[in-house]
């Protein structure tokens, strides 16, 4: 298992590397001009300018060195400075990633939670109202639009009740707990600020609530589907037959063989939010990657959609691997022949 | 006065809608006392496990069922969930086909027999059901058991799996114990030690037992009384000599004839040709009439009940008429004296 764990791990630079290059070459072969960005609409027309603002950033230089600048930087751990920022992009993801993982993190718990507790009662309860009922509120989650539930929610909550602070990830007067993990209700714990834990996790509720109801629609049907496929398996049987009452059968028999499917899923819904989470983030204005990756893509900042686009990529096949892994551990026929 | 151990009579089991929905099981039934083997013997699709799980209530949801089925004079049918589920595993045991799919895959098996334990007694704390466990592996001859207790199901053999499988089924020493083809997946030479193990079991603790096969020779040493079923019925039943000595139905004539013959393996088996009919399109008359040798146009029309004969009770119309097997040929089959 070991061994198996490390030979993944040696791959996943290489496979990184491939990310990165398919995604230069996919930036270069976009129309539009990075140099919109860099430079104010009125100095386009001024040749000694652009040239100069060319050379600056390296534009000038012919694609295969531009390609060969950006890996051996890269593997520096140099992703470029950002068009729009004019900062490291390095620097850009750091500051902004814990604010994605903080809300994915913390929509996954909610979502893959509520979702298992969903699958469980509407395949204990198959077909009846409660069933019915709960199947439509997890499907209301993955098929409403999150531009759409999060402005309501936001209205209601916030704008109407008054039961949830507005956006952001604090109130706006209020200063971050000291920087340990950049999450901030982790990090507010970790200092031992109550107050200060309080607001960032009233400020965490709605936005994690909105997208890890998307995740509870995914999860609670294929956790019904796979629990009722489990229910009609031999084991449940056997499991009757000795004495079992039917909870029983559920969730010490059917539960553990039904969740396997559902890691492979968790750990791909993780991955994609990273990057996927960009409604939820515009609309909370949630200084995350995917508000981040919006902004860069939309002013052609190669940098930072490269540096984006690599820790998606990261993401996925971290997400990937420890999946692989849960799943072994999950599923003894595995475990044991490796 | 003592009610048998297990007494059923007229169960029916169905499918679809009530009125022109199809019977699988049409009217079976049998009495079965303490410490005896049945052996039920029957082609694949005949309604032997489903008049076996109709006893647990553990049939499928859509299924329905009338008739009755007393455990020591406790009605079983349409008994409340809440104390059938005291009686599963504790005074009935259950044994079932492919070892491997009725094991939890991700539970070990000392955990899978300590639950079967655990679940009608929960005072027994943990530590002890696993020793118990432990034992009880051992009674039926797995070698190391403590170390096999920490293993998966597919950590196990085929064999080695049933065996684990009969230990949880007498865990709690059940006085009735259903095994569902438990050698059916097995390969032959294993058969025969998990016939041997169930035999010496069930004799040394009185367990009665229901075993279902479709192969007559699996229940030859080990029953006491052997039923036939075709097509949802028993078609005959007897005691074990009665079947195999003097059978008045041409089925069961069929299966004694497929039988491997021990002593003259060369000789080609005679299996019975065809098909049974499917429970959706069942003939009229006798079920067995299209692949029956001795079928007459009457056969077609009135379908026979069991009825007692001199040995056996037959559902045969010409049951009377049928000509004798060669008995004395059948002994050197089987290999038994028949010089009494
Ligand atoms: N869930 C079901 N739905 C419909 N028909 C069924 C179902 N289970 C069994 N049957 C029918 O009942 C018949 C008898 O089944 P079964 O008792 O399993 O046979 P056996 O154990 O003798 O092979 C089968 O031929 C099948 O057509
Ligand atoms: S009743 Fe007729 S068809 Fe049926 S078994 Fe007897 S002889 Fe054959
Ligand atoms: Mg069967």
């Amino acid at each position: 298992m070991l061994r198996y764990v490390i030979k993944r791990m040696i791959t996943i630079p290489f496979l990184l590397l491939g990310v990165a290059s398919v995604a230069f070459v996919l930036s270069q072969m976009t129309k539009g001009d990075p140099l919109a960005a860099l430079l104010p609409e009125r100095m386009m027309s001024n040749p000694e300018v652009v040239a100069a603002v060319k050379a600056e950033w390296g534009l000038d230089q012919p694609l295969p060195v531009r390609y060969g600048i950006y890996i051996g930087n890269l593997l520096q751990g140099d992703m470029g400075t950002s068009f729009t920022t004019r900062r490291p992009v390095a620097q850009d993801i750091a500051e902004r990633l814990p604010a994605t993982l903080e809300l994915v993190i913390a929509a996954m718990i909610v979502g893959s939670s509520v979702g298992i507790g969903i699958g469980l009662l509407s395949a204990r309860f198959k077909n009846s109202a409660l069933d019915i009922g709960t199947r439509g509120f997890a499907l209301l989650g993955s098929s409403v639009p999150i531009f759409w539930s999060g402005l309501i929610f936001l209205y209601i909550f916030t704008v109407r009740l008054d039961w949830a602070p507005g956006t952001g990830r604090l109130d706006a007067r209020s200063t971050p707990p000291p920087d340990i993990t950049g999450m901030y209700t982790i990090d507010a714990l970790l200092s031992g600020q109550m107050t200060t834990f309080i607001e960032a996790l009233s400020h965490l509720l709605l936005p994690a609530l909105i997208l890890g109801w998307t995740v509870t629609g995914i999860v609670a049907r294929l956790v019904r589907s796979s629990l009722l496929d489990s229910l009609g398996q031999d084991y449940a049987r056997t499991a009757r037959a000795k004495g079992a009452p039917e909870r029983v059968v559920l969730l010490n028999h059917a539960l553990p063989n039904a969740l396997i499917p559902v890691l492979t899923i968790l750990g791909f819904t993780f991955a994609y939010l990273i990057t996927g989470a960009v409604l939820t983030e515009a609309i909370f204005s949630w200084p995350g990657i995917g508000s981040y990756a919006v902004t860069a893509s939309r002013s052609l900042d190669y940098p930072a959609i490269g540096g984006v686009t690599i820790v998606g990529a990261t993401a996925f096949l971290l997400a990937n691997l420890v999946t692989d892994i849960a799943y072994a551990w999950a599923n003894p026929k595995i475990k044991v022949s490796q | 006065m003592s009610d048998p151990l297990l007494a059923v009579d007229g169960l029916r089991i169905g499918f679809g809608p009530a009125k022109d929905g199809a019977e699988a099981v049409r009217g079976v039934g049998f009495t079965l006392e303490a410490g005896k083997v049945l052996g039920i013997v029957g082609e694949s699709g005949s309604g032997k496990s489903l008049t076996m799980m109709a006893l647990l209530q553990l049939l499928p949801g859509q299924a329905r069922c009338s008739g009755s089925a007393r455990f020591r004079g406790k009605e079983l049918i349409g008994m409340r969930k809440s104390e059938i589920r005291h009686l599963r595993g504790k005074d009935i045991g259950c044994v079932f086909q492919d070892p491997l799919s009725a094991f939890n895959p991700v539970k070990t098996i000392g955990d899978q027999i300590v639950e079967a334990i655990r679940l009608h007694d929960r005072r027994i704390s943990r530590r002890a059901a696993m020793k118990e466990a432990e034992e009880l592996l051992a009674a039926v001859s797995i070698p190391q058991p403590d170390q096999r207790l920490r293993q998966y199901p597919h950590e196990f053999s085929g064999g080695m799996r049933q065996r684990a499988m009969i230990a949880m089924a007498i865990a709690n020493k059940p006085a009735l114990l259903i095994a569902d083809e438990p050698t059916t997946a097995l390969d032959v030479t294993v058969q025969a030690q998990i016939l041997d193990l169930l035999r010496t079991l069930t004799r040394e603790r009185g367990i009665g037992l229901v075993l279902i096969t479709h192969d007559l020779g699996v229940v030859a040493g080990m029953a006491d009384n052997i039923a036939v079923m075709y097509g949802g019925r028993f078609v005959e039943a007897g005691t074990a000599d009665e079947i195999f000595y003097h059978t008045r139905h041409p089925y069961t004539r069929g299966l004694i004839e497929a039988m491997p013959k021990l002593d003259r393996p060369e000789e080609r088996l005679v299996a019975i040709e065809g098909t049974p009919p499917s429970i959706w399109s069942r003939p009229p008359g006798c079920s067995f009439a299209p692949r029956c040798y001795f079928a007459q146009e009457r056969c077609r029309q009135q379908e026979p009940e069991l009825r007692d004969l001199e040995h056996t009770r037959s559902a045969c119309l010409r049951a009377e008429e049928l000509p004798p097997r060669e008995t004395v040929a059948h002994a050197q089959d089987t290999g038994k004296d028949m010089t009494l």
